[in-house]
Formats: C-alpha cells, structure tokens, sequence
C-alpha cells in the first residue's frame, strides 16, 4: 500500500498561503492512498498555469504539458495503456480558453480519463487576467472596467459536449473532493470535476467564505441520470444557489473499448517488432 | 542505345475516374516489363475542374514526368485545349465520336481516334463513368498491348463487386475491339509485353510512408487529415486492426502531436503527419517533444504555401520553418526523401533515430512523392532492426529522468513500470522537477543539445551523388526534383547530382568535398528563395551562384532542365 509519505517529492508547494490548490492537492494525495495509486497503475498530466505545478509536489508518474494541451496527452497515455488510471490537472485558463478544442472533442468521445478541473475564475499564474469563467463585470488587470463577457457554465458545457461523469466539489472540502476523485476514476468514461478554488490573491470575490457560504449540496433525491434536469441544474448559480455534487453520470462506451486491438491487453504491452508488410506491397503490382 | 522514354495523359473531369484509369494504364505497362512514373495534376475539387494523369513509361528507368505526349486520351474538351501543344509530331489521341470532343485542332499533327466510347460504355451495362475503360482498352489495342493485363486489374480492383467487375471488363474489351476493328495497325506497339521481365512495384510516397511506419513498428498514430497527407491516414486507419497499431483522428493537429507524445511517452512508438499549415498547429508540441525529450516522429508532406496556398500542388518551401520552427533551442533530426523508395526506408529509419535521441524527427516530404507512383523493385528492409535507445523495464529506485550522460541521452522508462517519471516542459533538473537554477538549465539544456552531436557523429547519412564522381557540372537538389534531375542526366554524362536527404544534423564535410571538386555548380529547387542552397551556404561557407528556382506548384519537367544545362554549357 503506498503511504502519504511516498506520495512526498522534495519540493514544497509554491503556492499562496491560502490557495485552494492546497485543499486540491490534499485531495489527491488522500484519494491515491486510498485507492492505492502509485507509480506502477498510474499517471497524471498537468496543463499550464497554477494547477501545473503539481508535477513538482505529488511523486507520481507526470508529464507536465502545454498550455492547453494536457487532455490530448491524457488520451495518448491512456490509449496507449489503458490499464493507467490517467489524471488531468488543468485549469479554467488552462481547459476552456487556451484547450477549449480539447475539452469538448475528448468529451465527445469519451476518453477513459478524469478531468480535475480548477476554477478559481482568474488567470493567477499571469497575475488577474479575466479568464472564460469569470463572471460578468467583474473588474481584472485586463478588463479594468468589467468583464464584458459571459462566463462558460463549465458543468453545462462538460455535457452538453458527451462527458459522462459531471461534478462539482469546493476545493478546500477536502474529504468530499477525495471521496469525488476517486468516485470520477472508477467511472468508466470522460470524468469531469470542477473544483471551486479560491484565488484568494487576484480573486477577491470567490474567497472560502464565498464558496463555504454560497454552496449546498445537491440532495439524495436528486436524480443524476436524467440529462434534461442536469443540464438545467447546472445553470444554477447565484447567492446561496452554488450546487455541489454529482451532477450526471452516464455508461457509454469509451473511447479506448472502441479498439479490438486493445481488448486483450494495453497496447504498450506488445513487443515493438519489425512487422512483414509483403501482403501490402503485393497489392502494388 | 537506350531506350526512349513514352507518356501518354489520361484528362477529364474530376469524377471521371481519371485517376484509377491512370494508374490501371501505369500498372499494365508495369506487369508488361515496363519502368513507369505517374505524374497527377488535379485542383482542390473533388468534383468538376480538370484532372490530368500522365504515365511515362520506357524499358529504361523512368525517374519522372515529361512535358511531351506521346498518347492522348481525352475524356472532356478541355483535355484536347489545354494539352495540344505537348503532343509530338504524329501523337495519338483518343477521344468521344459523338461530336462532343473536337480534335480538329490537331488533325494535322496527330492521329486521331475517334471511339464512341459513351455508347460502348452504355451497351456493356455500365454508366458513362466505365467510358475510361473503354478508352483504356482502345489505347492498349493501338500500343498493341495485353489487354489480359487490364482485365486482371479489373478484377482486383472489384474483387467484392464481381458484377461491377464484369461490366468493367467488358467495356474495355468493347474498346479494344472497336480499335481492332477500325484502326488496325494504325500506332506504334510501345506496349509490347516482355518475355521474362522482372515485375515491379507500382508505388507513391504515400505507400512508401505507410507501409514504412507499419513495418518499423508503429503502434500509435493520431492525425488530422490535411492535403496532401491524408492518403497516408486512409492506408493507416484501414489496416490498423490487422497489424494491431492505433490510429486516431484528433480534433486538430495540436491535438494530434500532443495525443502523439502522450501515447509515445506511455511507451508506444509514435507518429504523426501533416502539412506545412498543420506543422504550424503542430509546432508548439514540436518543441514540446524536444523539451521533454519524448520521441515522436513527424512526416511533413510539403504543398504550396503560405497560408492554404496551392493545396493540391507540390512545394519544397518549408524546409526553413522545419529547421527553425519553435521557440528556443532543442535537438531536432531533420531527413528528407526523394522518391517512394526512400521515403520507405527514412521513415523506418526515422522511427529508430526518434526513440534512439529521445527527441522529434521530421520526414520531409512533398506532394510529388506523395502522390505519383513510379516503379520500383519490391521493397527490401530485410537489413533493417528495430533500435528503441535506452530504456530501463524493471523498477529501479535510483531512476531519475534527465539523468546527464556524456552522449545527451538518459535512459527512458515506461509509466506502469513503478520508476517515478516526470516528464517537464518547464525547465528541470535531472529528476523532471521544474528548476531555474543556473546549473540545472545548463546542464539540461547542454545535454539536450549533445544528442545531435551523437546522432551526427553514429547516425548521420551522407548525400548521395548520383552520376560521375567528378563532373563539370554538379546539380545540387533534394525531395522529388530528383526525379526530373536524374531523368535529364541520361543526356549529359558529365553532369553529376548530389542528393542531399539529411538535413539536420547537416553532413556539411561530405557536401563541402563534393562540392569543392566540382568546376560548375547549379542548385534546383521548387522555392523561390532557394532555401537548400542558403543551408549550404550557411553550413559549408560555399555559395551556389546559379539558382534554377520554380515556385508555380508545378514540378520541374526534364526538358526544363535539360534547356538549362544546355544554356550553361553554351555561355562557358
């Protein structure tokens, strides 16, 4: 069984004092200790921005990508060896703007992957630009008057472009959001968890008091299969009205049991091997 | 004596089927002993525009397309218009009686065969398409060829629609007899098959890359369908249950570098192709692959540029974006092909140089090669290994990624194995922890670097010069303008040809001596700002004065050079 203390790298975060990416990061560790993650069943690739930092603090198998670029990753990893329980660590910047391609087109074929989507509402990294989840007006270093834009409803757009796991869970509920990350691997197809993060340095708005104070929990008698009420579900947001949960869930085959040539085992597993193409020359006569 | 090289051009409308009769035409003459190039014009349609095929064939070798026409067969009006003036002196064309094609433009010149080939096509039970087997069969009967060649094609190309098969064939014999019948003894037996020939492959770029990737391994490959690549990810995606690799349509050629890399890092040996517009999608994970030293290989399949530019036509004006594209410095291999052939042969070895030096490796190609067949004699790559460079298989709790080795390459490992692996695009220290110290950025950027220095001095190829070791005129080229090249050399036993097929590292001691011994030198590019010959300069100190340059998407023609060896002869 592998311990927290293993999961430990020489690197100590580098992260405000208060940065949602600590409850994260917590999350993480506490679900793979749980679940037994290591370096023999899996890996996890990180976008650009704060979130990608994790590579440096959690010693396990990682490549830290592009800005932009760690879901397609994510699916050459696990379509190459789809026996790794694979990770993506990304965030609003990071996943919607710069990946936005990515993220919708992974969904729609439903990669085997889970999306840990941090959506603290600003670019931090970059130091308070406006980012795709920012919300309307609000003032940044680049919209100094407001933000002119809408924000994406992440949850909203996550299915409406194919995920078939779609949840929300605050940052700092450190519990709740190991029990969801580990809940989102098990679940056969494109995970997707949007964890609420407080940026409390460029985002003075989405503070823990905002999200401790704003969010509920979506109820037992909520029905996460029925995509009409989830999709409307997830346009709720407002004071008091921030749902967190399990939001949808869905089988539907995934992307990797689409390839007969990888039911039997992963792909990584054969012998790279000089392959005879006489039969395919033969049809050039 | 040798023997002289014959076209004959094949026009219509796209939708014609020109393309299939092209290559049926071309695959005759191969299985009747004779050397062919198929050489394709055709606009970014898929219906309607004009779509020209021209099938040059001899008992020689035949190394490219030529301007003259030797046989017309014109499918549509326009073929008669636009390709009049390349027929010789006594040419034969083929074309619809039914007063709808008017060749009297060429009466005088050339012999004319007027077939009802829609009317033949019709009672043989077929739709106007099968009009180009009526015409092949009309032409093998006047080249006094096998038309049991044609028949077998046929065959193949329907084997799971017999019925189709049978219509086809019969329209062909119907033009064969027609031609029989009507014109006996009227052309020349330029097909007359050959006793004891030995057959050739019929083959383009696009095989040669394909079938290449399959038998050096591949596993995995994820593309984005980009003129004129997309026939490579047709062949893949066809055969990938069959020969158990994967291929994957990506959303878009970021994705499908990016998806690339991850599966080549999970331990997969990886490829992608593209264009020069998606090399610029693809750029940014270019620099990716060599930052966090993840194999991958590249095959760039050149067409006019920039922007969507000439989309269907041939250009070698990328070789500078491959040489220099991404921020920053970084190991690159960068090998070209000239011809199918090579083409099979420098994507296998592409594959081996990718995961030896942990770093990506462009195969640069253009749509020439791509997409005119030529024959050759059966691949041979008996001699060829599979090379996976360094890897450690079992755990090893001292492992750490970027480990500094004298050569620039630390060994891999493979996510699944237990060794902890990062992979960084931030600058890191041997372990893969993002770093900015001063002397881990050294030393990583240092070791980096030193895997061209390896690959240069254990894996780099040498040019290779074609023609007499000493010559007083030395053309200097690369990519598919060898074909026209090596077809005007029959002419001139003292011109020579270096071929250059390694681009980076840059065999620059190997070029600089031959070169230096040669008294004329002339650089033949299809690019307006002679890049090949700037790297040469840049590389070697020796500037080539004479720059015979061609950017119209069209490929340089024989006679062109020809004229323009003739030229230089006569102002010496």
């Amino acid at each position: 069984m592998i311990t927290a203390a293993e999961l430990a790298t020489p690197n100590f975060p580098n992260w405000c004092p208060g940065c949602g990416n600590f409850g994260i990061w917590a999350a993480f560790k506490n679900a793979a200790v749980t679940s037994d993650w290591d370096n023999t069943n899996t890996a996890f690739v990180a976008g650009i921005g704060c979130h990608g930092h994790m590579v440096n603090f959690v010693k396990l198998t990682s490549f830290e990508g592009l800005h932009g670029r760690p879901i397609p990753v994510a699916t050459g990893i696990k379509m190459a060896n789809h026996r790794l329980n694979v990770f993506v660590f990304t965030g609003d910047g990071d996943c919607l703007g710069e990946g936005g391609n990515h993220f919708i087109n992974a969904a729609r074929r439903n990669h085997n992957i889970t999306v840990l989507l941090h959506n603290n509402n600003i670019y931090g990294l970059t130091t308070g630009q406006t980012s795709p989840t920012t919300r309307k007006d609000f003032p940044t270093k680049s919209t100094p008057d407001g933000n002119p834009d809408e924000p994406f409803k992440v949850l909203n757009l996550a299915i409406a472009a194919g995920a078939t796991f779609a949840a929300r869970v605050y940052a700092n509920d450190i519990a709740g959001l190991s029990a969801m990350i580990i809940k989102a691997n098990e679940h056969q197809g494109f995970s997707v968890v949007e964890m609420l993060q407080p940026c409390i340095t460029f985002n003075k708005e989405c503070s823990p008091t905002f999200f401790t104070d704003n969010t509920y929990k979506l109820p037992d008698s909520y029905d996460p299969t029925n995509i009409a009420a989830a999709l409307e579900k997830t346009l709720e947001f407002g004071e008091k009205q921030i749902p967190v949960g399990l939001f949808y869930k869905v089988d539907k085959p995934t992307a990797e049991s689409e390839f007969p040539q990888i039911d039997a085992k992963p792909l990584v597993d054969n012998q790279v091997e000089k392959r005879d193409v006489s039969e395919l020359l033969q049809t050039l006569y | 004596m040798s023997n002289k090289v014959y076209s004959i051009k094949i026009g219509g409308m796209a939708g014609q089927g020109i393309k299939s009769a092209g290559l049926n035409f071309a695959k005759v003459a191969a299985r009747s002993g004779y050397n062919i190039y198929n050489y394709i014009e055709y606009p970014s349609l898929i219906r309607g525009g004009h779509n020209v095929m021209q099938t040059t064939f001899s008992l020689d070798e035949v190394h490219s397309q030529i301007q003259s026409v030797d046989f017309l067969i014109a499918l549509n009006q326009e073929t008669i218009n636009l390709h009049k003036d390349e027929l010789v002196s006594g040419a034969g064309i083929i074309f619809e009686d039914e007063g709808k094609i008017d060749a009297t433009a060429c009466k005088d010149k050339c012999r004319l065969f007027a077939v009802p080939l829609k009317k033949l096509a019709t009672e043989a039970g077929g739709q106007e398409i099968v009009s180009n087997n009526v015409a092949l069969g009309a032409s093998i009967s006047l080249m006094g060829g096998d038309i049991k060649y044609l028949f077998d094609l046929i065959d193949e190309d329907f084997s799971f629609k017999p019925e189709i098969a049978e219509i086809n064939k019969k329209a062909a014999q119907s033009g064969y007899e027609y031609a029989q019948t009507n014109f006996p003894n009227k052309f020349d037996s330029l097909l007359t098959p050959q006793k004891n020939a030995n057959k050739k492959i019929v083959v383009n770029g696009t095989d040669g890359v394909a079938f290449g990737a399959i038998a050096a391994g591949l596993q995995y490959t994820a593309i984005y369908p980009m003129s004129p690549t997309s026939n490579i990810l047709t062949i893949l995606a066809a055969n990938q249950r069959e020969y158990g690799y994967i291929y994957k349509q990506a959303e878009d050629e970021i994705a499908a570098i990016n998806m690339s890399l991850g599966a080549s890092f999970a331990g997969a040996r990886a490829m992608t192709t593209t264009s020069g517009g998606g090399f610029c999608l693809m750029t940014e994970g270019f620099g990716l692959a060599g930052q966090t030293e993840t194999p991958i290989v590249i095959v760039e399949g050149m067409r006019g540029g920039p922007g969507t530019g000439l989309p269907t036509w041939s250009e070698q004006g990328d070789l500078r974006m491959v040489l220099h594209a991404h921020q920053g410095e970084f190991p690159r291999i960068v090998v070209a092909a000239g011809d199918a052939e090579e083409a099979f042969h420098q994507i296998m070895l592409a594959f081996n140089l990718a995961e030896k030096y942990q770093t990506p490796v462009v195969l640069l190609v253009d749509k020439n090669i791509l997409d005119d067949e030529q024959t050759f004699p059966k691949f041979d790559y008996s001699s060829y290994q599979i090379n996976r460079g360094k890897m450690v298989r079992e755990k090893d709790p001292e492992y750490h990624r970027y480990v500094v080795t004298d050569d620039g390459i630390s060994p891999r490992t493979i996510p699944g194995v237990g060794n902890h692996l990062v992979a960084n695009s931030d600058e890191h220290n041997s372990y893969g922890y993002s770093s900015e110290t001063i002397s881990d950025r050294n030393e990583q950027v240092q070791k980096r670097l030193r895997k061209l220095e390896t690959c240069a001095k254990e894996d780099m190829g040498k040019p290779i010069l074609f023609g007499p070791e000493n010559a007083e005129i030395t053309i200097v080229s690369w990519g598919s303008c060898k074909g026209p090249i090596l077809e005007a050399m029959k002419d001139y036993p003292f011109v020579n040809y270096l071929h250059i097929n390694w681009i980076n590292p840059f065999p620059a001691d190997a070029i600089k001596a031959i070169l230096s011994r040669s008294t004329y030198l002339l650089d033949i590019e299809c690019n307006s700002t002679a890049q090949m010959a700037g790297l040469i300069r840049e590389k070697t100190g020796i500037d080539i004065l004479d720059r015979f340059l061609k950017n119209d998407g069209r490929p340089f023609f024989p006679e062109e050079i020809k004229d323009k060896i003739n030229s230089i002869i006569k102002t010496r």
